[in-house]
């Protein structure tokens, strides 16, 4: 397992969550982040988890098609994921996901990279069976320094609708 | 790594178990997922899940490292037959990921793939593209997580 640092907060969930379904609207942009990624993490996180020389050592990268030491794509999902972790899901009354309708990896994750999340609010409905809750589809785009899209995600979110009891403020992710 | 002329529609490769312990868990989450139903039990005994719960892209990554074991045992098996293995290829992406049911503390997850497409590369003629059906099932045969993954893989050199 990498490091843990602290370069985006502690992340232990909000007790009382600001975010409902109800605040997420399709046509809604957020940006999130930024997370530095180093060569260090890029390796820990191979040898763990997708051990490929291409993700392991700078010299076995530079002959592969990749053409230089780039993360796991697992890696930068799990990166994207604690970027809108530190960024909204925290604070928002998250039931998880059920899935995602796809992940295209678009360019290498480099080491020295310094990441950004931008969602894209696309539809949401309310659960039938479930009232309690809804669905929120979303468009992820992570973006590198020189605003180059190294990752597309679009996770269908589950989360509480806000409760009576709340008071009904409205909150923005 | 294996070549693409090696690879044929159908072939289904049993990857290996996992069982996900409550530490892990928790190591990963705390690194990259800190949502309270993967972090802390209480927390998790009272959200929808019920229990602690593995961060879905915990379990995608635990999928990768039995998938990329399999060909590494795979390019042993090559070279011990005097044979030089395949570089690897990068996957440009992957498509119908679904988390069906949650990880929780102590199940025991058995990983498999199964090739549905093989798909000859214009543009990149030293190349294929392998698509694979990937499945993860827990103890008792329930579906955890599924997705549909593409990645390049090496042709053999016509030289």
């Amino acid at each position: 397992m990498p490091q843990e640092t602290h370069r985006i907060g502690q992340g232990i969930g909000a007790a009382v969550p600001k975010l409902y379904w109800e605040d997420f609207t399709p046509g809604q942009v957020c940006e999130y982040g930024a997370y530095e990624v180093t060569a260090d993490e890029i390796k820990a996180f191979a040898a763990e988890f997708d051990p490929q020389p291409m993700h392991l050592d700078e010299e076995a990268a530079r002959a592969s098609m990749i053409g230089g030491l780039c993360a796991s794509g697992w890696h930068s999902c799990a990166i994207m994921m604690r970027i809108i972790a530190d960024g909204f899901v925290l604070d928002t009354a998250s039931m998880g996901a059920t899935g995602c309708g796809e992940v295209k990896w678009l360019a290498p994750v480099r080491p020295g990279d310094r990441l950004r999340v931008r969602m894209h609010v696309l539809d949401r409905r309310r659960s039938k069976s479930r009232p309690e809750m809804g669905f929120v589809n979303v468009r992820l785009d992570m973006l590198n320094a020189a605003d180059a899209r190294v990752m597309t995600v679009t996770p269908h979110f589950m989360i509480e609708c806000r409760p009576a009891s709340s008071g009904g403020a409205e909150a923005r992710p | 790594m294996r070549y693409f002329e090696d690879m044929h529609v159908g072939e289904r490769t049993e990857l290996g178990s996992h069982t996900f312990t409550a530490d892990e868990i928790k190591a990963f989450a705390r690194r990259y997922d800190p949502q309270l139903f993967h972090l802390d039990e209480d927390a998790a005994a009272h959200s929808h899940f019920g229990r602690l719960c593995a961060s879905g892209w915990h379990t995608t990554a635990v999928y990768m490292r039995h998938f990329v074991d399999s060909e590494l045992r795979e390019a042993e098996a090559m070279r011990a037959r005097g044979e030089t293995p395949a570089n690897d290829g990068p996957s440009p992406g992957i498509r119908e990921l679904r988390w069906a049911k949650p990880v929780y503390a102590g199940d025991t997850i058995t990983f498999a793939r199964e090739v549905i497409e093989l798909r000859e590369m214009t543009m990149r003629p030293g190349w294929g593209l392998t698509v694979a059906r990937n499945t993860a099932v827990n103890q008792h045969g329930e579906l955890v997580m599924s997705f549909v993954g593409a990645k390049f893989a090496q042709r053999r050199s016509k030289s």
